[in-house]
Order: structure tokens, then sequence, then C-alpha cells
């Protein structure tokens, strides 16, 4: 069995963001949403995050923190990574989105910039866009958070040769609540903290 | 070793695997034009299954059951229940693991649900649903991953088979269609207002078709019996573009890196064919000649089964993983129908008519939003790797 460690591990709740268990001071500003909130507070200019869905705003974010934690450069190509993320609703908030505006044959006019974020891998899609990443990316769905999974998934992702470091984790928005909770880990010598035990302490 | 060792296929061509397979050997389409279906404004070429017909197989082939089922998980039940009897397994053991691979599953019970608890909408609940008709014990997986699904779902039945102790992994690629799925992809102006033509320099769009599907594959030792149609799984992999959510990258980056990471080590010259994706999107087709070609396998010859059952979504890569087998062990490869005028940038040779071939493995492409891309290789049963 191989040895994996977590580098860093990012946990959003909808008023609380904590990098490797602390938690980082958001400031707060009136008329902005929580997610925007974190964006700002994070002082990148990605004009792209505006453009996302909030499942892809939140795996995003989390991503985001954890790749700056790392001191991981975001523009050279990254072969030996991949994605590997879950929830319980897929993309089941956009999906509601776009159904209004099918709804009703008055009203209907069907918006492809919506239709896109109607994909719950798509989340996986702008993480690998903003890191360049392109080893493998999935995408599961389970009725609850599933640290054995996410672990089984993430294992599976060392058994492809290319890859060595995985970013993994749990990425939901159902009924408006933000609940993240995504690591980054790697092969390692000696130290292996990326067990199912210590995954469903985290979450 | 892991064997695909059963299957089916439910589409508007048939039910079962080779009531498909010959239809389409007989160059049979199951596409169709619709006006006025699901009240949307727009006809559209797509292929569909009618409830009637599938209502009445459920009745007489289905175990009676207090369960309500849709569409989806009746065509998903009845896909995988043939697999099941093919296979002479026992699903309800904990040895097996489901996997159910959807793009949108029950998504039509947004635009009205009187029928069902609200759940339903959920692709987690429509795989426990399912499952549990074959009263399965285990946790079923969900892969939800665009257009590459199919394929997704099937690599990770092989790594579950490889790693965590399962002996069999029935994988479900189902799709039905609705006005949410093709309103979407017209708003995106990908579908054709004719039957699609894979690389020919004509096409303009895709259609979507509908069904279910099911392979059943067992982890074997050598000695172990196997049945004489099964076929061996090979190799596969997936990458990422990183370059766009809705678009391919240009030159197929990714489908590049995901058949160079199946094929790395393999006799090319092995390969019959290689089963396109070949959605017939003026970008996708011509991203997949220069990822074919960037490989150096552009000596083998190219199909596309979209012009047989459109484009299938979820289903796609379970699909035509299938007919591909089919093909294969009936030592012929598929036409790509529709193909007249060739029409992509980079030289490769499309299969224009079905025709013989001996060789021993086939290769499966396939690309999707979120830019992911997979490939997948098998070989007829009792050949070595090297």
């Amino acid at each position: 069995m191989k040895n994996i460690e977590i580098k860093a591990w990012c946990r959003i709740t909808n008023n609380k963001v904590l990098l490797n268990g602390e938690e980082l001071q958001i400031p707060i500003k009136e008329n902005t949403s929580w997610l925007t909130n974190i964006y700002k507070s994070l002082k990148i200019d990605y004009p792209k995050y505006f453009k996302m869905d909030k499942l892809s705003k939140s795996g995003f974010l989390a991503s985001e923190i954890i790749m700056r934690k790392l001191n991981i450069e975001p523009l050279k190509p990254k072969p030996n990574w991949s994605i590997i993320l879950m929830n319980n609703s897929s993309s089941l908030e956009t999906d509601k989105e776009f159904q209004k505006t099918i709804q009703s044959p008055s009203d209907y006019f069907p918006s492809p910039s919506v239709f896109v974020y109607t994909l719950a891998n798509i989340v996986t899609g702008e993480i690998a866009i903003r890191n360049k990443i392109i080893g493998e990316t999935l995408f599961y769905v389970h009725q609850k958070f599933s640290a054995q999974h996410l672990y089984q998934y993430s294992l599976d992702s060392f058994s492809d040769q290319s890859i060595d470091n995985v970013l993994c984790g749990w990425v939901e928005d159902g009924d408006g609540d933000i609940d993240v909770l995504m690591f980054a880990i790697a092969e390692s010598s000696d130290k292996n903290d990326f067990t199912i035990e210590n995954i469903s302490k985290l979450y | 070793m892991i064997y695909k060792i059963s299957d089916n296929i439910i589409s508007s061509l048939g039910f079962g695997s080779k009531e498909n397979y010959s239809q389409i050997k007989n160059g049979n389409s199951g596409l169709k034009l619709y006006e006025d279906k699901f009240h949307l404004p727009e006809p559209f070429f797509a292929s569909l299954m009618e409830e009637e017909l599938i209502n009445d197989k459920f009745s007489s082939m289905c175990k009676p059951t207090n369960e309500k089922y849709t569409k989806l998980e009746k065509l998903s039940i009845l896909s995988c229940s043939d697999a099941i009897d093919k296979a002479l397994i026992n699903p309800s053991s904990n040895e097996v693991l489901f996997i159910f691979s959807t793009t949108k599953g029950n998504v039509e019970l947004l635009e009205e649900n009187k029928e069902f608890e609200k759940e339903r909408v959920y692709l987690w609940k429509s795989a426990q649903i399912i499952k549990d008709y074959f009263n399965n014990p285990n946790e079923p997986i969900v892969v939800t991953n665009a257009c590459i699904s199919g394929i997704a779902a099937q690599l990770t039945a092989i790594n579950f088979l490889k790693n965590h102790n399962f002996k069999y992994a029935i994988v479900i690629g189902a799709e039905v269609l609705s006005k949410f799925i093709i309103s979407g992809f017209q708003s995106f102006k990908a579908l054709s207002k004719q039957m699609c033509k894979p690389f020919d320099r004509d096409r303009d769009g895709l259609n979507l078709g509908e069904g279910a599907t099911t392979i059943i594959y067992k982890i074997a030792n050598e000695d172990e019996n196997i049945p004489k149609d099964a076929i061996k799984f090979v190799g596969g992999a997936v990458r990422n573009d990183a370059n766009h959510i809705s678009g391919p990258s240009r030159q197929g980056e990714g489908l590049f890196n995901a058949i160079n990471a199946t094929i790395k080590g393999y006799e090319k010259n092995k390969l019959s064919f290689i089963n396109a994706h070949a959605t017939s999107t003026v970008y996708n087709d011509n991203m997949e000649s220069f990822a074919i070609e960037r490989s150096g396998i552009n000596h083998i010859p190219v199909n596309s089964l979209k012009p047989y059952f459109g484009h299938t979504l979820g289903a796609a890569g379970v699909l035509e993983t299938i007919i591909s087998s089919y093909s294969l062990l009936d030592n012929t490869i598929i036409k790509t129908l529709n193909h007249k005028n060739y029409g992509v940038d980079k030289s490769i040779i499309i299969n224009k008519e079905n025709q013989k071939s001996e060789k021993t493995a086939f290769i499966k492409l396939i690309s999707g939003f979120g830019g992911s891309n997979a490939a997948i290789m098998f070989e007829k049963a009792g050949y070595e790797k090297y």
C-alpha cells in the first residue's frame, strides 16, 4: 500500500474558510456574496471567476487557497496532477436555473452560458484550466459525503503511472449551502495521513 | 486480467446488443426527424425510444414490484437484467459493484413531476433505485463527466476490480432525452438540422440519441473460464485539455495524451480500428484528426457510430464500446455512415465501407465538456498484451 500525504486542505462552509485547520479571516463587504468576498480576499485577477456558477466558484476558491499555500505556479503545465471531485446534487442548482429559461413557452430563452454549467464536472475543468492540470479529471456523485470513496478514487488515480499529485474532495452547493472539503495529496516516502479516518475527521 | 463477460444495448434500433449490432452492420440508422416533439420551437433529428414499447417490455420481462420507475430507470433495469441473465451472476452478492453513468439522469422531472418524490431527480437516487431492484448491498457509484462518462465509468469499474476487492462490476450507461437537454444543445447551436456527417467537410453539428446499455466486467485469473465472446481490457486513460470548458483544444492536446497513455508499449499494428467520438461538430472532429495523427495511429481505419445512434451522452461510451467489441469479434470494421467528403485538417483514414479485418484490438476515443478526454483499448481474449 502506498503512503499518501496531505500537502494542504481547505474547508469552506456558509460562514467559514479553513486552511489546514486554521480559520482565514475574510473581510466582509456589503452587497457582496460570501463566495465573492472570499474571492476578493485572495486579491487575484481572474475574471473567469465571475462567469462561473456557484458549484464551480466553490471548487475554484478551495483549489486556489490550496495551490497558493503550496506556492504552486498556475501557468506551469501539470501532466502529473489529477482532479477527483464528488458531491451529492451534481449540478442541480444550475439545472433549476436553466429549467426556468425553458419552462414557459412565452418566456422561452435557453441560455448557453447557463447550460454549460448543467454538468457537474465543469468545476474540474475550471480548476484544470486555472492550474494547467492536464492529468486525469473525474467527477462522482454520492448520497452522502463518503470518506471511503474519496480515499478509493484518489488511490486509484495514483495507479495511473503519470500521476503523483491529486486535488480531491467534496464540492456541494445544494439548496444554497456551501459544503466544500478539498485536499492536495501526494505520494510520500514516510508520511501517511491521507487515511479514511483522517478524511472523516476533517469533514 | 479483466474481461467484459456480458453486455446489453437498448436503443431505438432494438433490444439487445446482437440486434443492435446486426442493424448497424446492415447500415440502418435510428435517427429520425422530430417536429414539435417536447414542444420545442425547432425541429431536430434524434434517436428516441417510444415509452409504450419500453412499458410493454418492462411488464413482460421484469419482476413485479411496488416501486414506480421513470423511463430512464426502466430502460436501465431492462438493460441490466438482460446482461445479468447472460453472465449467470448473482447481482445481490457483495462481490458485485454497480456503477451508473449518466449526464442528466431524471432531469425532465424538473419540468413536471406529479408522480415521483422530489429526490428522484438526484443521480444517486436513480442509481440506488436500479441497484435496489437487483437487491445489491453495496453503495452504487455514479460517474457524471459530461460526454466521457461512459468511458470514465468503465475505467472506474476496472480500478475497483483491481484495487478494491470486487469480483464483478456492472456498468450501466443511460440517457433519456427531454426538452431540457435538446433545448440546451440547440442554444449552443450544436445540433445539425440534418443527419450528422462525421469528418465530412459539410458537417454542421451532432444529433442526440437515447438508450440504456450495460457492460459486466469480471476480474479473473489466467486459469478461470471466460466466455468465448469475452473481450479483454488492455488499457485506458482520462486526460484534460485545460483549455476551455465548452470546446476542445484545437490540436487535441488532452485526447493525444489520453491515447498515448493508453497505447504506450502496445504494438500499434494489432489495432483493427479506432472508434472515434466523432460527434460531427466542426471542432470535435477536426480536433480528433489532430490527436490521431499526433499519436502515430493514423494508418489505422477510423469509424464513428454517431450516425446510427446519435450522441447518447452518458450512454455513449458504454454503447460504442459494446458495438466495437462485437465488430472486433466479427472481424468487421463498421463503416462511417453519411461520410462523403473528407473534411478535417489532418490525414486520417475514415472507414467508408464495412470491411474485413483479422486484427485483434481496437481503441475507443471520447471527449467532452469540461475539457475531458478519454481512451480505452480492448483485445480479443486469449491474446497476450505484448
